[in-house]
């Protein structure tokens, strides 16, 4: 072994990739059962994607809707998902997420209050009552705090700045994982019975997206490697609102609270065009006039929700119709208004950072004047093959949770899903990790060869004298998949998109990077474009498959569902070198949850 | 601006020491110092070391002193500077140098580990926790705080001496304790360890701290100095000295 090679080896029973919320909740859960356990995470604590979510966690607590309970947001989800969920984690989900919100209030959390001094809740997309616990718009922010404060009690050993670059096996089972450190380049070696996945989703692979740096896929492309099964990674949600002006900040998120909060959507003409766009499935639950829709933010039992909160997929698409029609606003998005509709305290009051975010980076006050906004590449539904119980990959001892992780939202995830979808099955993927950590008394053995080479590798594009740079490469891969795998598809583009990739892929295989190994970007992004084009690959694969439309993947080709299509997951599983792609019939719902989506 | 050429001087280096690289880039209409050091990044220098994560003010990575006063440099528009002059880019100075703009910021969560923990009195009867609004408005201030470090980076007492470390909180850390000591909820008194192992005696409120908060937190007057006041109103009540002399408790009252 060269010198270079070298690497530090730690072990634990459960090492938990990616300190979201659902890395940190399932941290929590597994040294709370006794596992000793690690936290690795690309970024500094505190840092992850999760401090970005902000409109709420959906939970049905029912103190603004005593009408609401687990089986009305059961229902929501599953339709929001175009019935393509796994019914039984919807189902646990919608039961516990209850608990998971009361359990951060009892660990620090400070929710924004009902007028009787209990967890306020606001309305979002897609849910049928008020259901968002929220802090203004900064609910990510408090969540990922009170995890964090509460961890750094539990005896956990994080390790920050730490990138794991591939899973470990003996035999079918999982043995560990190598990494390197952010900071000093040096690899580190991890030992561990099992491994819990947490690492959020891929949007860096497309050019217009609200997620940061860390999103390149890391965790899909490591179970996929490992031998394990992926599904729906056709399925990518497009948030129908990113800021669109100035460039540097397309993709921002804004936050569907605007929505929630009273804002609605009106193209150039000024037309609140979203009444245009209401799909049969939605039809008997949603407003007809504005009248009503306006009533609606008030009075839940009168009036049907406005349009303007339909799931995330309807309205992504709509924005895109009315701006391809020549209806967009001045940089090709459409309006969002809430300036003429609330009065400025309350917006001030309700979503503060949006407010700041529109004054400081865009001149815009949005009290006084309407933000333009336009889809943003979001959140993946697809992830990782679960069981719903225990979050358990098809590969023993690994498990998954959150947004890699797949099947909780089906083809498209309601808005506030998923910071609920983190604690539930984040706790869950603990629990259970913790559990087979137990059940397994030897700890696996780790093939030293295995990761000298795997060292040996990463470090490669360091002794190349020619190449490419990183960032090129990079920036040709979003251009692919932004016009090529977007929100409308078609065959003859994901064709060509899969002839792409496997230039770029042969490109990365080629890439030259300058400096030494000490805090390197340019080293780390040539290293997570590895991942980033696994799950482009994947995603493309996938979407060439279903040949339907169907929440957010849509097919200009086969522009209506398909009963049939309605009935399979899409998997996506690699062998060797090969990726396989196979449709495998959905769970069979049992009969007394059937009964709960009629009417 | 619509697209002009700016001189970028940032600079470059490790622990070893370092010097000010200048650097010709292009700056596109809107953009922030953020997006002109990914420019460079991704163009003239792929292994300039920088932090950053969401690039919209909520994550707090990216801090740096830009012309001499730090920001994060995510939220800080390149036209805020005059046209023609250059804009200068330097890591944190509280910090030890990792490398280029990459400082090693682990003080704050050693320090983070040191906060006795949260620790809820029961719930009510039916099973809630009943808050007023009101009543948690001033916690929820503290709790807008992202973690970009820069009032520990212009706190004076860490900033020029190095020796303050082990035994004062700083700034982020006084909002931390402030935010459990004024949670309604909370039962824990950490007055004692504040006045006695954190430091707080040696804020004399200058306010640096709360000038850079880019979360505008009122850091000096909501969080320091009612933290100060309830020290000395615990330490130095000649009631409670005796209670606390003939109980042996100290708790909170």
């Amino acid at each position: 072994m060269a010198d270079g090679d070298r690497y530090e080896t730690h072990e634990h029973d459960v090492i938990v990739i990616g300190a979201g919320g659902a890395g940190l909740r399932a941290a929590i859960e597994a040294s709370a059962q006794g596992a000793s356990t690690a936290l690795v995470c690309k970024s500094l604590l505190g840092k992850a994607h999760t401090v970005m979510a902000e409109g709420g966690i959906a939970a049905a607590l029912s103190n603004v809707y005593p009408e609401d309970n687990w089986q009305v947001h059961f229902r929501d989800t599953m339709r929001g998902g175009k019935m393509l969920n796994n019914w039984r984690m919807a189902q646990l989900h919608a039961q516990e997420a209850p608990d998971r919100v009361n359990e951060l209030e009892e660990w620090g959390a400070l929710f924004d209050r009902t007028a009787d001094g209990r967890i306020l809740q606001r309305d979002f997309g897609g849910h049928r009552y008020a259901r968002l616990a929220h802090v203004g718009d900064r609910t990510g922010l408090e969540m990922i705090r009170t995890l964090q404060h509460n961890a750094v009690h539990k005896g956990i050993d994080v390790y920050m700045e730490c990138t794991i670059v591939r899973l470990l096996k003996d035999g079918d089972r999982i043995a560990g994982a190598v990494g390197y450190w952010r900071e000093s380049g040096k690899f580190v070696v991890f030992r561990a019975k099992a491994v819990v996945l947490a690492t959020g989703g891929i949007g860096k692979a497309w050019k217009i997206t609200s997620n940061s740096w860390e999103y390149t896929g890391d965790g899909h492309a490591l179970a996929l490697w490992a031998g394990a099964d992926l599904i729906d990674m056709e399925f990518v949600q497009f948030h129908p609102t990113g800021m669109v002006w100035p460039p540097s900040v397309r993709g921002i998120l804004v936050t569907e609270g605007v929505r929630g909060d009273g804002g609605v959507l009106k193209n150039s003409p000024g037309e609140r065009f979203m009444f245009r766009y209401i799909p049969e499935m939605f039809r008997a639950e949603t407003a007809e006039t504005e009248e009503e829709a306006d009533r609606w933010y008030t009075d839940k039992k009168n009036a049907r929700r406005t349009p303007d909160l339909l799931p995330r997929d309807e309205v992504a698409r709509a924005i895109n119709t009315e701006v391809k029609e020549g209806r967009g606003s001045p940089h090709g998005g459409v309006l969002l208004d809430i300036a003429t509709r609330r009065d400025a305290d309350y917006i001030r009051r309700r979503l503060p950072s949006m407010y700041q975010q529109f004054m400081e980076l865009a001149d815009v006050d949005i009290t006084k004047e309407a933000m333009e906004v336009g889809p943003t590449c979001h959140y993946v539904m697809g992830g990782v093959r679960v069981d719903a119980e225990t979050q358990a990959s098809t590969v023993p001892g690994l498990f998954a949770a959150g947004e890699v992780a797949g099947g909780m939202h089906g083809a498209n995830r309601l808005g506030g899903n998923s910071l609920s979808d983190l604690l539930v099955f984040g706790r869950r993927a603990g629990l259970h990790a913790a559990e087979y950590a137990r059940s397994h008394t030897s700890t696996p053995t780790v093939d030293t060869g295995e990761a000298e080479a795997l060292v040996h590798e990463s470090l490669a594009p360091f002794d190349r004298t020619e190449g490419e740079n990183p960032y090129s490469v990079h920036e040709d891969l979003q251009e692919c998949m932004q016009s090529l795998v977007g929100i409308i598809r078609a065959e003859a583009e994901l064709r060509k998109a899969l002839d792409e990739l496997a230039l770029l892929k042969q490109r990365v295989a080629r890439l030259k990077v300058i400096g030494h190994r000490q805090y390197n970007p340019g080293w780390h992004l040539a290293l997570d474009l590895r991942s980033m084009l696994a799950v482009s690959e994947a995603t493309a694969l996938a979407a060439l498959e279903r040949r339907e439309s169907r929440g957010g993947h849509t097919r200009d080709d086969y522009p209506d569902p398909d009963p049939e299509f309605g009935k399979a997951n899409v998997v996506v599983r690699q062998r060797g070198d090969e990726i396989a792609i196979t449709q495998e019939p959905l769970l069979a719902m049992p009969d007394d949850l059937k009964k709960l989506m009629e009417g | 601006m619509a697209e002009e050429t700016v001189t970028m001087r940032i600079w470059r280096g490790d622990k070893g020491g370092g010097a000010f690289q200048e650097f010709q880039v292009e700056a596109h209409e809107g953009e922030v110092v953020l997006d002109v050091i990914h420019r460079i990044q991704a163009t003239q220098a792929n292994d300039l070391a920088v932090r950053w994560n969401c690039k919209a003010g909520r994550c707090g990575s990216c801090s740096a002193e830009v012309n001499g006063r730090p920001r994060l440099t995510c939220m800080t528009r390149m036209n805020l500077f005059a046209s023609g002059e250059p804009v200068t880019v330097a890591p944190m100075k509280t910090f030890p140098i990792i490398k280029d703009l990459v400082t090693d910021v682990s003080f704050n969560f050693e320090m983070a580990k040191r906060v006795p923990a949260f620790k809820p009195r029961p719930r009510e009867p039916d099973g809630t926790y009943r808050m007023r609004q009101e009543d948690i408005d001033r916690v929820q201030e503290f709790h807008k705080c992202i973690e970009c470090f820069l009032c520990q980076n212009v706190c004076h007492v860490i900033r020029d001496h190095d020796e303050n470390k082990p035994h004062f909180a700083g700034p982020r850390l006084f909002i931390r304790y402030a935010e459990l000591e004024m949670h309604p909820l909370d039962t824990n008194d950490r007055r004692e360890l504040l006045k006695t192992e954190m430091g707080l005696g040696y804020c004399n409120i200058t306010k640096c701290c709360s000038e850079v908060c880019p979360e505008s937190i009122h850091i000096t007057d909501n969080a320091i100095i009612p933290l100060k006041e309830r020290v000395v109103d615990e330490f130095y009540d000649p009631v409670k000295f005796v209670v606390r002399k003939l109980t042996g408790r100290n708790k909170k009252v």
